[in-house]
């Protein structure tokens, strides 16, 4: 265990998003409680306990884990109720909406759009409540990049942030604004997260890098049309969400190796963690979640 | 006379007034404190805005102009001359408050709790240009008067063509303005330039100005700041008072902090609870870089506790263009159906760069700027009770002490050394 603690990147991600929830809370005044982490928590948890049991797969607390953490860093809600809703929906969707072994949307990113979209507001999102302090950002780019590159899908982070950038600052130029503008855009905090916690999970991307490449660009870009052309809030959680319907013909049209969690832990020699055989009557593998 | 274009301006407030409630209202920092401040009360419903402006000018009104970029034209029927109460009174309404309360006969049984005091329910009802303008790539879309201020809508081209129409039609835009002006045009904004008209105003016998309501249709929701920035001297401070339907109302694109409240501070402030609160508001500015934008006040319009002035009735909401509310014009909303969200922001180009944008939230649990004040017993401990009452004082009001330096920044010394200072001023109040 402790050599798979070595290996998997997801005990990274884990590590790095309960750090940044205990700094949200006790440095920059975040309004969650523990009581509503312990709800998120708990919701996330036995859903995907429940489904692992339902669905006979091996029952995988480390994403479900990084579903909850995410969560509550992003989602807010005065509704407790809401609140274990959003883990409900993160988790169940990862089982419902499946293609070919992955699942069709990140689980933190489609919970939050479903809720904010028939809620009329009870559950939003705080984009400005990182702020924007350089020392914060290159502190969780570091740390976002390290868990990227464990991961191994540093490469649509990459293309989106560049895409990201160039249109951000392309704007700026073509608006004839000062370079402070697109700069203080993109020194924040929810920014990083977006890029190195969510768009780069790699269990919903595409599977080649081209198509991973063209689909970062497409979210980039429909995130920058729904917040600088329609002038709506949390452009990106939405542009993600959309455009994650396209991953299919992505994949189509680019077909690359499927990414499975457990290729780090099978490169180790000595690793000896149990891998579930196929379900009898499946198509498709039982993978953990 | 050139006129001297400005953007979002000044607050005026209330004379004092004390409410009773469960403890005694007896101070609140309204903007006035702060120099170089401005208001605006800002109502938002789907995509409506309507804004509403202040000026606190105080030179020659030959000389003033004000100019907002807005999102579309506006029509006539969009802009309104208020009365300056209106915001007068959602400054005393919102501001935060000191609130004093005096320490029972600790001899005596403890009373069971009691229901707070409900809050009050009933209260008062209280030519050449249009040519030079094609000329220049400028366009009148509208021009018209509102009570004494008279109304250009305009849109451009380019910059340049814009700013020297400005200066031949005799505005002064501060050095610097141009390129800001220029972002605006190629975003498509169109500009809302209003003027005093000199012979309206001698007639109504004024001589102040009222603030302007704007109102207009669009997804944005937004306060432009970058024309007020270019050429002030240092930073600015600006009220927004956000009405809202549904919850409180935050920045998108930069933090939104509560300001710390509910803290016990040591009784001598009382005197001083402008400088107080200055103080600590400073002190918050500073922990932030001056990067944050701070709420105030955060309520249900359908009741206050305690009110620091007179409940607001619909009648003053809808003026300010809240359209939405129901029933009758003298009382205050229904509960649940209106919010008011006050934001303090300090602000200056290098720290706020970029136009403030704003989102409604779900949030809506009370927030407000309270400090309170305990008065001591001065009478004598005749049982236990009484004793321990006597031997947990100084811890309490060394608590205060370190409260308030906490929260200022303040010297412990110095606090310790009014704190003493006030001990043999004060008078027995309950002998």
């Amino acid at each position: 265990m402790a050599k798979a603690m070595a290996v998997d990147p997801r005990y990274y991600q884990i590590t790095v998003l309960g750090s940044l929830l205990i700094y949200g809370v006790l440095a920059l005044d975040f309004e969650v409680t523990w009581s509503y982490v312990s709800i998120i928590l708990t919701s996330v948890l036995g859903t995907q306990w429940l489904c692992s049991w339902m669905t006979k797969t091996v029952f995988e607390w480390r994403s479900a884990m990084i579903s909850g953490l995410s969560l509550c860093l992003l989602c807010r809600t005065q509704s407790w109720q809401l609140a274990a809703l959003a883990g409900v929906l993160a988790i169940a969707t990862k089982f419902v909406f499946r293609r070919g072994g992955k699942h069709s949307f990140n689980p933190t990113n489609i919970a939050l759009v479903l809720l904010m979209l028939v809620t009329e507001g009870r559950v939003w999102v705080s984009p400005g409540q990182w702020g924007n302090v350089a020392f914060f950002a290159f502190l969780m780019a570091c740390l976002g990049g390290l868990v990227v590159m464990r991961a191994a899908r540093a490469d649509v982070a990459l293309a989106f942030l560049t895409s990201w950038i160039i249109l951000i600052m392309g704007r700026s130029l073509w608006l004839h604004e000062p370079m402070t503008i697109p700069l203080h855009r993109l020194q924040n905090g929810a920014l990083l997260l977006f890029t190195f916690f969510m768009i780069s999970d790699p269990r919903t991307t595409p599977d080649s890098r081209a198509g991973r490449i063209v689909f970062a660009m497409l979210v980039a870009w429909c995130g920058w049309w729904w917040q600088f052309r329609m002038f709506g809030t949390n452009g990106l959680l939405w542009s993600l969400a959309a455009c994650s319907v396209l991953t299919p013909f992505i994949d189509w049209l680019l077909p690359g190796p499927r990414y499975d969690w457990r290729q780090g832990i099978k490169s180790h020699p000595d690793h000896h963690e149990k891998i579930p055989a196929p379900s009898a009557g499946g198509a498709e593998p039982a993978l953990p979640c | 006379m050139k006129k001297s274009l400005l953007l979002l301006l000044a607050a005026l407030s209330l004379p004092f007034r004390a409410e009773a409630f469960c403890g005694f209202y007896v101070a609140r920092a309204d903007s006035k404190l702060f120099n170089q401040s401005s208001q605006v009360a800002l109502a938002r419903d789907g995509n409506s805005t309507a804004i509403t402006m202040a000026s606190d000018y105080q030179g020659d009104l030959k000389e003033f102009a004000l100019i907002i970029p807005v999102p579309t034209v506006v029509e006539k029927d969009d802009v309104k001359v208020l009365e300056k109460a209106l915001l007068d009174h959602l400054d005393a309404y919102t501001a935060p408050r000191l609130v004093e309360y005096w320490d029972p006969d600790p001899n005596l049984p403890v009373p069971m709790p009691v229901m707070p005091m409900a809050a009050f329910d009933a209260f008062a009802g209280s030519p050449k240009r249009a040519d030079g303008a094609r000329a220049r790539g400028v366009v009148i879309e509208r021009q018209f008067s509102a009570g004494e201020y008279d109304i250009l809508v305009l849109s451009a081209k380019q910059s340049d063509g814009l700013m020297i129409w400005l200066k031949e039609n005799d505005y002064k835009l501060p050095e610097g303005a141009e390129p800001v002006l220029d972002s605006y045009i190629r975003q498509n904004m169109k500009f809302f330039v209003a003027k005093v008209n000199l012979g309206r105003q001698a007639k109504e016998g004024r001589t102040w100005l009222r603030p302007l309501r704007v109102t207009y249709q669009s997804r944005k929701f937004m306060l432009p700041l970058r024309l007020g920035t270019v050429n002030a001297k240092g930073p600015q401070d600006l009220i927004v008072h956000a009405l809202s339907r549904n919850g409180r109302v935050e920045a998108t694109n930069y933090r939104t902090v509560r300001l710390p409240s509910d803290t016990e501070i040591p009784e001598h402030v009382k005197p001083q609870f402008g400088d107080f609160y200055r103080a600590m508001f400073d002190r918050a500015v500073a922990i932030e870089k001056m990067s944050a934008i701070f709420t105030e006040y955060f309520w249900d319009m359908g009741w206050c506790d305690p009110c620091s002035s007179d409940p607001v009735p619909m009648r003053e909401l809808r003026e300010l263009g809240c359209k939405w509310l129901k029933g009758d014009d003298n009382n205050r909303p229904e509960q649940g159906t209106m919010f008011i969200t006050r934001l303090h922001i300090r602000y200056d180009r290098e720290h706020f760069p970029e136009d403030i944008v704003f989102q409604e939230t779900g949030d809506t649990k009370n927030l407000q700027g309270r400090y309170v004040m305990n008065h001591p017993w001065h009478g004598k401990a005749t049982n236990d009770q009484g004793k321990r009452y006597f031997e947990e004082l100084p811890k309490r009001q060394e608590q205060w002490a370190q409260n308030l330096a906490r929260l200022t920044g303040w010297k412990i010394e110095d606090i310790h050394a009014k704190q003493a200072a006030y001990k043999e001023t004060a008078k027995p109040k309950h002998e």
